[in-house]
């Protein structure tokens, strides 16, 4: 259906920039996802670099502290062969008072080819894309998306489950202040999954339900049948009275135990962003259990996810034939991905049959 | 000085009802003459023909007395908020910045209700009367403290001051840059429930009410708090309330694109509520319209949404954003007209704000129909206005101050 959109010769991601999922078509974030897989493979084998990026440069400018998406966002680039170079915030003049558009400025000044951001600020991320000219990468801004976090969810998820469509996600904790959550709102509702969140009314932004979810303030009704259960960190700052009385409170009535996972489905996949406070919102021998936890998966996702978005972000520069690097090298990553939209992804790799296959897509013209 | 004499104009006069092709002249700064009468020999002739005549705008709260923006609107007169830098808490300064306009803009100060601002301790209102304060103002927030509004209001009707307040509970707003709803909540605002304001607006109602000060609410924005405004007024309690063209023409849409000239405070409403404010003007229950006038640099806007400082350039468009009502059938022409002169000259005990004779020559000279498009890069003065690109009709042809003639538009 949609993906014949592709089929048809157009471009199947037309976007300069990935500020957010909101502005994605639904076949879109599917092409990001079928994207990662090859880089799922790559990265379990031993030869994990690939040269495409090669010459060119990253600059990952990160407003916020950050560990792991960092971290991810370098080694993904750097698996890429790009010269990759990290602002931390603690380095930056913006601790001097530079405003953030001499900052975009001057980052633009140096001619980075692809610039990664993060931001506590809503819209920030967005605001510096209109003034920079090499695409800008979303690493999250305030509390409004978090897209490759979402598409590494999501792609999780497709692998675990098989599909995405008519899976029920409960997505748990501080909705309020998550920009994972109302990425994962988008994607998981456009890919046809039904998604519920469950939290204490404090951490519920107004309307919730306008962003089409379900909601649940008793974790066991909205726990009930559902097949994926996504935890969210709960900040401890906003424990101790601020939106939650308590950390044991807390953990009582919205934590995710045993027995509260015996409401959802039999072969629950439960998830969590990171960092994890064990015992605040999920009880250690879930997230350790390898079975049902998809937390380190979900880290792995999450450099090949970003290896994808570098990858396809950086193409026009590069000067690469989107059609072209579709094929081969995913023929074999289809483990785990019995797909959803099955459909979807056979045009899919009907598109890369098509074209004539590229032996190397990592040559440039 | 050379005495006008403007012919052929319809000239309106919101306060006497006066609505009629004249002819006025001015002498000594003053208006001399409405009627009939040719002009003197020694006259300066303006044919007005197919142009409307009113008295100059009074700008009832701007935070900037910004003379040529004001001249490009047809503004004669601002009431000047407290909130400038140090806050106008003190005698000398309200002297001071009333004097900071001559001779281009009458600048009335309202005295800052608190010292500093701060909300806490009263400020020398009495003496900021005598030093020509007209009114007093709680500045760009409400006072948190009940017991201290209360004290301000009982204080104040000592001295016939009226308080102008600003109401939103600023518990449920700290932090807060977009009103609770869908939007603010897809885009990840921080974003303070729109009862915030209705909560503050009761209880400065109920305060007036046991005091019997006199009370402006400067921004009424929410169907709740206008409900509450129109029945208060029907039980008799000394309460007016005012508004800017945002909180009639924008609702919460404006801020999707995180664009920061839409950040206002209060912040812009649903829908619901912009409908709300236009059914308070038409009936009567928001008798002013002020411009709120607030430029900011591109320091304080070029910002992420949050870190933006809220407010918006609104003294060049006030009058053809405010001409929208008469055409949307709210209000009639001299209604709409009276909003901006005869209501706040009123409110604030001025001498302008209308065409009566000896009062004083400030006039505006307009053509209702002429389009125009709402540039923010063309503004005479800053261009922070969530305007940008509006197409609108009603454009200010010449201000003229105290008998001289201040603005004269190019086109």
């Amino acid at each position: 259906m949609q993906h014949s959109a592709i089929t048809a010769g157009a471009h199947p991601f037309p976007h300069s920039h990935l500020l957010g999922l909101s502005s994605l078509k639904p076949w879109e974030m599917v092409f990001l996802m079928d994207e990662a897989e090859q880089w799922v493979t790559r990265n379990r084998s031993a030869e994990k670099h690939d040269h495409r990026l090669s010459g060119l440069t990253q600059i990952n400018a990160f407003f916020e502290n950050s560990t792991r998406t960092l971290l991810s966002f370098e080694i993904a680039g750097k698996r890429l062969g790009a010269d990759v170079v990290n602002l931390g915030v603690a380095g930056s003049s913006v601790k001097k008072g530079e405003t953030l558009l001499d900052t975009a400025l001057t980052l633009n000044a140096m001619h980075p080819d692809v610039i990664v951001i993060r931001h506590g600020s809503s819209g920030a991320v967005q605001l510096i894309a209109e003034k920079v000219d090499c695409p800008v990468l979303n690493a999250g801004d305030g509390r409004h998306e978090h897209p490759t976090q979402a598409l590494l969810d999501a792609l999780t998820i497709r692998r675990r489950k098989g599909r995405i469509a008519g899976l029920t996600v409960a997505i748990c904790g501080d909705i309020l202040h998550s920009r994972v959550a109302r990425s994962n709102f988008q994607i998981l509702a456009s890919l046809g999954a039904s998604v519920r969140v469950v939290a204490p009314p404090t951490l519920l932004p107004a309307n919730v339900e306008q962003l089409g979810v379900e909601v649940f303030t008793d974790m066991d009704a909205g726990l009930r049948g559902a097949d994926v259960v996504m935890m969210l960190r709960l900040q401890t700052e906003r424990m101790d009275g601020a939106y939650v009385p308590s950390t044991r409170e807390y953990f009582r009535f919205f934590g995710l135990t045993e027995a509260r996972l015996r409401n959802a489905a039999p072969d629950v996949l439960v998830m969590h962003p990171g960092p994890m406070n064990r015992g605040v919102e999920i009880e250690s021998s879930i997230a350790d259990d390898i079975v049902r936890s998809a937390v380190t998966e979900q880290v792995e996702m999450g450099v090949a996810v970003r290896m994808a978005c570098l990858d396809v972000l950086t193409r026009k520069r590069r000067g690469v034939d989107f059609s072209s690097p579709l094929p081969a090298s995913r023929e074999g990553s289809g483990e785990g991905r019995s797909s959803l939209l099955p459909s979807l992804s056979r045009e899919g790799q009907g598109v890369g049959d098509s074209v004539v296959a590229n032996p190397n897509p990592a040559a440039r013209p | 000085m050379t005495p006008l004499a403007i012919t052929n104009a319809r000239v309106i006069d919101p306060a006497s009802g006066f609505d009629s092709i004249a002819t006025v002249i001015t002498r000594d700064r003053t208006i001399a003459h409405i009627g009939q009468e040719s002009p003197p020999a020694d006259a300066q002739i303006i044919d007005a023909t197919g142009l409307i005549l009113s008295p100059g705008l009074i700008d009832a709260g701007v935070f900037r007395a910004d003379a040529r923006a004001c001249h490009a609107g047809g503004i004669t007169g601002v009431v000047l908020m407290p909130d400038q830098s140090p806050p106008l808490d003190d005698p000398a300064l309200i002297a001071f910045s009333q004097a900071m306009g001559k001779p281009d803009v009458w600048v009335h100060p309202l005295a800052a209700a608190t010292q500093r601002l701060e909300g806490h301790e009263l400020a020398e209102i009495g003496l900021c009367q005598a030093a020509g304060a007209v009114g007093t103002a709680t500045g760009r927030r409400a006072i948190d403290s009940t017991a201290v509004m209360h004290r301000l209001l009982s204080y104040s009707r000592a001295f016939g001051m009226l308080v102008v307040a600003h109401a939103e509970d600023t518990a449920l707003t700290a932090g807060a840059v977009a009103t609770e709803g869908d939007y603010a909540s897809r885009l990840g605002l921080a974003a303070a429930p729109a009862f915030a304001e209705s909560l503050a607006v009761a209880r400065d109602i109920r305060l007036a009410e046991a005091t019997g000060a006199r009370l402006h609410i400067r921004q009424i924005t929410t169907a709740e708090s206008i409900d509450l405004v129109r029945a208060a007024q029907g039980r008799g309690v000394a309460i007016t309330a005012g508004v800017t063209p945002a909180h009639w023409l924008l609702n919460e849409t404006s801020v999707a694109d995180f664009r920061s000239f839409a950040r206002l405070s209060p912040p812009l409403r649903s829908d619901n509520d912009r409908r709300a404010v236009e059914a308070g003007i038409a009936d009567g229950t928001i008798t002013v319209i002020a411009s709120g006038h607030d430029p900011r640099t591109q320091e304080e806007k070029r910002l992420p949404f949050a870190d933006a400082k809220p407010g918006m350039a609104g003294a060049e468009t006030l009058l053809a954003l405010t001409l929208s009502l008469v055409r949307s059938g709210a209000l009639t022409l001299p209604q709409a007209l009276h909003t901006m002169t005869a209501a706040p000259a009123a409110l604030f005990g001025l001498a302008g704000g209308t065409l009566s004779l000896g009062s004083p020559a400030d006039l505006m000279l307009f053509d209702e129909h002429a389009p125009w498009r709402i540039d923010g890069d063309r503004f005479i003065g800053a261009g922070n206005t969530p305007f940008d690109g509006l197409p609108v009709a009603g454009r200010v042809k010449m201000t003229i101050k105290g008998g001289e003639l201040v603005w004269h538009a190019q086109d």
